[in-house]
């Protein structure tokens, strides 16, 4: 057991020795490599990274796959850009708007939770979509969002060579901060009970779980973080349209970039964030128009539901520990080493768990709570 | 003893079927009740309707005096009523361990001590970092039972306990419920296997097509009249054979 002990305190040590090289090459990127074409794909590529991770703390959560992110998105940088005109805020203020960007999505994520969380599943994408368009319709027709022509962002009169630059470190923190709060949520028992709710929700509610509350915490903590980088993205392009404020494709790539990755897992956003959007710019850019970014899009959405569903942190991690354990049952630590009865259950004494599949009830549970 | 859980004159339909027809049922608190029925009298949809998964069209429940009708499953468990279900549900992705934190107050060491004694005491504490995915049938059911227990409801509701498990399983069931029974723990039990419900009872309701049709002692029931007409058959007297009628 001290092995083990030890083992696993070196595997913590290396984690978050790994954790804080990525962290200092994240902060010194834009030192080593100051090209803005290089410090453009790190801005947008963090973004994603946020905006990924917002939406696995609610949707990789709790199994509400939310296909209305983007409303967040948009919202923020509507707010940035209506505040700043209204406001007359320029120049680095307008930076001081970012946490109005949060706040709006967080307020639009209450209404719409309460409506959209009412049903499950397949109604409740129906739902995140339809809401979607609202909003892309209201930002088309209000005047007060300046219609279809958008929103001018204020201008900032700083060098080209370091322009990306305060973007991309406010990009990194509002990653870094999503990620933390993830993990944050992870640990706690509000993950553990968002987790619950994925598993089994009718289940979750007769342990006591406040299913509405503990969703729509997670839906507004979402909608926060995205609102907040939407509204960045605002100040960074200085412009803002419906049809690409509110963009069915966001949804897309951050529900990709989840999957890609490993839904649920808090690596799992950030890695397919750091493939996905620096490709999907490259070919952008490489090739002069979006059409073959969205087509990789789609094929590798293809790719990753047919060849791996779980993603690639949780099917790595599969691999290593099959590496490790040399083909015998890969349990957690502890479970057939620690002290305790087993159960002589109906399979005979001393089994494993997994020695046997589940009955055949298992995989129906989900499937019951789809009642609504 | 006083009245813990009691319901009165509860009636549900689904479409056009009377799932329960004016449905009274009174369990003593401190008192391990079974409840027993063909399949299709209205055992779980009773189970249902006192824990929140389903809404009485009418009639109330109480619990310890207090009107608790079409309360919400989470208050419901929070005012102090656990429950199982016929086909055991458990939260598949998560640790049995986090199975168990899942109805507490916090994740804390405290929490966690708690449920380990839980998990202990139903013989499965060796599999507290396992996925509880990864268990077998039986070792589902002794999670449910633990991760209800953890809360310490003033009442359980079991639904089917020792349905599709083998004997030793089922009398390692019977003798946690004795257990938390003489510890002062009421239960309400639906199960088809009269031996087990006959053998553990202090009381038994029999439901027929909702309504209920004997209730009393275990020795008064099996030999009613009505109870065996409308659910053991005659042979019941002598050959109390479990499992039939599922």
């Amino acid at each position: 057991m001290k092995g083990g002990a030890s083992r696993a305190r070196l595997a913590a040590g290396a984690r978050w020795s790994a954790l804080a090289v990525l962290v200092a090459a994240a902060l010194l990127f834009p030192v080593v490599f100051p090209d803005p074409v290089l410090t453009n794909y790190g801005v947008f590529t963090l973004i994603f990274v946020t905006a990924a991770s917002a939406w696995n703390v609610f949707s990789g959560f709790s199994g509400y796959i939310s296909l209305g992110q983007a409303v967040f998105f948009g919202s923020g940088a509507y707010a940035v850009g209506i505040a700043a005109r209204d406001w007359q805020v320029s120049g680095v203020a307008v930076f001081a708007l970012l946490p109005l960007a949060a706040l709006v999505g967080a307020a639009i994520a209450v209404p719409f939770g309460l409506v959209a969380l009412r049903v499950r599943r397949h109604t409740f994408i129906v739902v995140t979509i339809a809401v979607f368009f609202i909003f892309q319709l209201m930002a088309f027709n209000f005047s007060f969002t300046g219609g279809s022509s958008g929103l001018p962002a204020p201008f900032l009169s700083w060098q080209a060579a370091s322009y990306n630059n305060p973007f991309y470190y406010i990009a990194l923190a509002s990653a870094i901060g999503i990620i933390a709060v993830a993990w944050l949520i992870r640990r706690a028992r509000f993950g553990l009970q968002l987790r619950a709710i994925r598993d089994d929700e009718d289940r979750a509610r007769g342990l006591g779980v406040r299913a509405m509350r503990v969703k729509l915490a997670a839906f507004t903590v979402s909608a926060a973080a995205t609102g907040l980088v939407g509204g960045l993205w605002f100040l960074y392009l200085t412009q803002v349209e419906p049809q690409s404020g509110f963009d069915p494709l966001f949804d897309l790539s951050i529900v990709l970039m989840a999957f890609l990755g490993g839904l649920g897992t808090i690596a799992g956003p950030v890695l397919g964030a750091l493939i996905i959007e620096p490709g999907q710019l490259y070919l952008t850019i490489r090739f002069t128009n979006g059409y073959y970014g969205e087509i990789l899009l789609g094929a590798i959405f293809l790719a990753v539901v047919l060849f791996m569903p779980r993603g690639i942190i949780p099917t790595a991690g599969e691999w290593i520990r099959r590496l490790t354990t040399r083909g015998r049952s890969a349990l957690p630590v502890g479970a057939p080493q620690a002290p305790g009865p087993v159960p002589r259950g109906p399979e005979g004494p001393r089994r494993r768990p997994g020695a046997e599949d589940p009955p055949p009830e298992a995989s129906e549970a989900p499937a019951r709570e789809a009642r609504q | 003893m006083s009245v813990l859980l009691r319901t009165e004159g509860v009636h549900k339909s689904y479409g056009g079927v009377q799932a329960l027809d004016a449905c009274t049922v009174q369990i003593e608190e401190g008192e391990v009740a079974g409840l027993i029925g063909p399949n299709g009298s209205g055992k779980t949809t009773l189970f249902n309707v006192i824990t929140g998964y389903a809404k009485a069209d009418a009639g109330e429940v109480y619990l310890s005096g207090r009107k608790i009708t079409n309360t919400a499953p989470d208050k419901v468990f929070a005012l102090g009523i656990g429950r199982t279900f016929q086909l055991t549900r458990i939260f598949p992705s998560l640790t049995v361990m986090e199975n168990m934190l899942v109805p507490c107050r916090s994740t804390r060491a405290a929490d966690r001590k708690r449920a380990m004694e839980q998990l202990e005491f139903v013989g499965i504490a060796g599999y507290h970092a396992a996925p509880a995915g990864s268990l077998s049938y039986g070792q589902r059911k002794l999670l449910e039972l633990a991760y209800v227990l953890v809360a310490d409801p003033a009442i359980i509701l079991l639904d089917e306990p020792a349905g599709g498990v083998n004997l030793s399983l089922v009398n390692n069931i019977a003798d946690r419920i004795r257990e938390l029974n003489a510890a002062g723990k009421t239960f309400l039990i639906v199960e088809h296997n009269m031996e087990f419900v006959m053998g553990l009872c202090d009381q038994v309701t029999v439901l027929d097509s909702g309504t209920v049709v004997a209730a009393g002692p275990p020795d008064v029931v099996r030999t009613d009249r009505r109870v065996l007409d409308a659910y053991l058959g005659e042979d019941i007297v002598d050959d109390a054979d479990p499992g039939e009628g599922a």
